[in-house]
């Protein structure tokens, strides 16, 4: 694929999260931001006085706050500054993460600070989603991300008995990497030995998809500064670089009026890996990558998802959860923070998990840090009607 | 990669007050539509479009997520598609940024806005505001605008008179734009004798309701011939945040649109605004911003407003010719309409009212109470 060299490097200095939690009745929106501003300020050793940039995203039908960054200004820190706000919905975390990127690679500002927030206590999530879709056609049959469809897909294809263990077997394990991260939403405790009895007594939402498999509301913030390449060497000692990042989105009403089963549509997911490991020469991902951060809202999307993201075949990507591959101190770690299904402060989320592959690499993940090396990690982000956001970070600067 | 990205087309609607007949994709899709025509643009992943920048509003549209609606008709299936939240203005830059960058050679730039779908703009803006402080008080771009207008009548000199004269001179010019909002001609003395709505702001001060969509191709230096003969450049962007609480600031300060016309006139290599830029389009959502924000970006000394109007200025400097917002723009939208109208003047396209010989020309956006976020944007020949 055409794609020209970065006009600039850009590596992130600064990370900084909030505790996330269902309630943060202590803190409003723009002090909750200020949280992670100043705990992403004090990561870099930096002051606001560095900063050029600030780009801000949420989406506002959740909170009912129109055009927020105007408010939060007092938390963002983002007077006299040029400020942007983007929004792609449970993507914005990752493409406000992509466009810090492409500020700072520009030229245009040598630091860019992203943040992401969501206080999803002070709204209606699921009734927000479901504003989503259109209003003639889809909205009465709308259920905000509660999901079944996929639920429905896995066991179509493996059978109840394999995909129904095979999506709690991936929730404990979510479970046990959130009981190391002291930042996470939910940390149950479970045990592999719970599966059968989760599947027969959690409480179903939308088919299969049952309660335990689904992630929480959360409040909470994140922010991420990056930074050209000289600054960031100057500022930072172990700066983590942006290789690339790629945008997949999908449109609704092709796939429904268009559906076929010989030719399904794509799914964003494997249209992004190909395209983003095609033009980086990454043959296998599975082995290339150390470390993947996945926006994996429900235990069956993330099962699924996890053929496409690694191009993977065949019922390979279950294997890889059955066999515990995908924990801390597995062939593949996949989030070792205890990913969405722990903690999910919507817009937020997708730059928590550049921020915790970021964290990964530098080596300051605590005790949910994996214990080999992390030279290659990746990031992704999703929402809409299944979009896709794919981030890759490296260790060093020799691609 | 060089410092200038190209604007190779625009397409938009014509400007109008309630577009019933019409859902916002089918506005985006006659946008669409031209583009793809002028510009021979296509969605190869190799040479064409991979990602599309665009502008829609969630709470305007009432739709979580707004630009999910839009996706299929602005060609972003199976590609990337990124909503620029703000003043459309900011868009501009950022799809600027994505060229510079290296990760995009050709962005596709579209928006929409159906004001006229809402019950009320005022409830939409009262939302802007906190909601401990600012919103239980009732406050709204309106009255905001209306506190702003009192204090700098009073700085600048700017009258009832003035506001009058600028109003009607909105119109007349819009006359001469053919895809402006078909308004009445008016004279001074209608515009003074319309209702208040919110002292000293008067009916007739205030931008109409509107809905409106546009689109733009832009592309990286290299590559603009393939899309068009004569490309506008953009040569300089920035924007600045003020601050928040009504207390805490000064409103006919101009803090943040100095800010931003001082950092995108540096980036641009401008020296003297008034000497280097031959067309200025201002966001005007009510009279008395027009000279205030001409005094913001330079081109009126500071608390002239008045004189500056009695002067002339306002047709000396070429400052809104396309009539301006206070003709109808949607309120978001403000931004990308003085750019295509700077583009057309720039290409030499602006029918009977192209001014001769210009070189650069300034567009600006603005959004939040009372102006507290500014954006402008520079281009060139």
């Amino acid at each position: 694929m055409a794609h020209r060299k970065k006009n600039k490097n850009v590596g992130i200095i600064g990370i900084g999260q909030t505790k996330y939690s269902s309630h943060r009745e202590d803190v409003n929106q723009p002090e909750m931001i200020h949280e992670a501003v100043k705990a992403a300020l004090e990561d870099a050793g930096i002051t606001m006085n560095d900063i050029d940039c600030v780009v801000h995203g949420n989406m506002e039908l959740f909170e009912m706050v129109h055009q927020p960054d105007l408010w939060h200004v007092i938390g963002t820190g983002a007077y006299g500054k040029n400020c942007i706000r983007i929004t792609t919905g449970g993507t914005v975390g990752a493409t406000i993460a992509c466009a810090a990127d492409n500020f700072v690679a520009s030229g245009m500002y040598d630091i860019v600070m992203a943040i992401g927030f969501q206080k999803l206590q002070e709204g209606h999530t699921t009734g927000g989603i479901t504003n989503m879709a259109d209003p003639l056609w889809f909205r009465n049959l709308q259920t905000g991300a509660l999901t079944g469809s996929k639920a429905y897909d896995v066991i179509r294809e493996f059978g109840e008995e394999r995909g129904k263990r095979a999506s709690l077997m991936y929730r404990i394990i979510m479970d046990k990497h959130a009981c190391l991260n002291s930042l996470a939403h939910r940390a149950f405790g479970l045990e592999f030995e719970q599966i059968d009895e989760l599947i027969r007594t959690s409480p179903k939402l939308v088919g299969d998809l049952k309660l335990i498999d689904m992630c929480s509301q959360s409040d909470g913030a994140c922010a991420v500064i990056f930074a050209e390449e000289k600054k960031a060497k100057k500022i930072s000692k172990k700066p983590v670089w942006i290789r690339d990042h790629i945008t997949i989105h999908r449109e609704e009403t092709f796939n429904i009026f268009g559906y076929d089963e010989k030719f399904p549509v794509q799914t964003t997911m494997r249209v992004a890996a190909e395209n983003l490991y095609k033009r980086n020469g990454i043959g296998k991902p599975l082995e290339y990558f150390d470390v993947f951060e996945m926006y994996d809202p429900a235990s069956w999307w993330a099962l699924d998802w996890l053929r496409d993201f690694f191009l993977l075949k065949g019922d390979e990507h279950l294997r890889l959860v059955e066999n515990k591959d995908i924990m801390i101190g597995g062939k593949m770690p996949i989030n070792p923070s205890g990913g969405v299904i722990a903690s999910n402060p919507i817009s937020a989320t997708a730059l928590i998990r550049v921020a915790e592959a970021a964290l990964q690499i530098r080596g300051d993940a605590g005790k949910h840090q994996i214990p080999s090396p992390v030279r290659h990690a990746l990031a992704s982000g999703f929402g809409g009607t299944m979009w896709t956001v794919l981030m890759m970070l490296e260790k060093e600067l020799n691609w | 990669m060089g410092k200038r990205v190209a604007i190779c087309a625009v397409a938009q609607i014509k400007n109008e007050g309630d577009l019933w007949h019409a859902r916002f994709q089918n506005m985006l899709l006659e946008c669409f539509e031209s583009v793809m025509q002028q510009t021979g643009v296509t969605f190869d992943m190799e040479k064409g479009i991979r990602n599309v920048v665009t502008c829609s509003d969630d709470v305007f549209d009432a739709r979580t997520i707004s630009n999910n609606g839009m996706t299929d008709v602005v060609g972003a299936h199976l590609r990337g598609e990124e909503k620029m939240a703000q003043e459309s203005l900011n868009g501009l830059g950022y799809a600027m940024a994505s060229i510079l960058s290296g990760h995009d050679d050709a962005i596709l730039f579209m928006g929409h806005m159906k004001e006229s779908q809402g019950e009320s703009r005022r409830m939409v803006s009262n939302l802007s505001f906190d909601p401990f402080y600012c919103r239980p008080l009732g406050l709204d771009n309106m009255n905001m605008n209306a506190l702003q207008a009192r204090a700098y009548g009073q700085r600048s000199g700017v009258q009832e008179e003035h506001l009058a004269r600028i109003v009607v001179r909105s119109r007349k010019n819009a006359k001469k734009n053919p895809y402006a909002r078909e308004n009445e001609e008016i004279d001074e003395a209608k515009v003074m004798s319309s209702p208040l709505l919110a002292d000293p702001l008067r009916e007739l001060h205030y931008y109409p309701i509107t809905d409106w969509a546009f689109g733009m191709l832009l592309c990286c230096e290299e590559r603009a011939k393939e899309f068009s003969k004569n490309p506008v450049w953009i040569t300089g962007f920035a924007n600045c945040m003020d601050s928040y609480f009504p207390g805490d600031r000064e409103y006919v300060s101009n803090f943040s649109l100095k800010k931003a016309s001082e950092r995108a006139y540096k980036m641009a290599g401008i020296k003297d605004p008034k000497k280097d830029i031959q067309i200025f389009e201002l966001c005007d959502h009510a009279a008395y911003q027009l000279p205030m924000w001409a005094e913001g970006i330079g081109i009126v000394d500071e608390g002239k407003g008045g004189a500056w109007v009695d002067k002339g200025g306002m047709d000396k400097f070429h400052v809104n010719l396309s009539g301006g917002m206070l003709n109808g723009n949607p309120f978001l939208l403000g931004g990308a309409a003085r750019a295509i109208e700077c583009f057309y003047q720039l290409r030499g396209e602006a029918g009977d009212r192209q001014v001769d010989g210009v070189k650069k020309a300034l567009a600006h956006g603005t959004y939040g109470a009372a102006g507290q976020h500014q954006a402008v944007v520079i281009m060139e020949a």
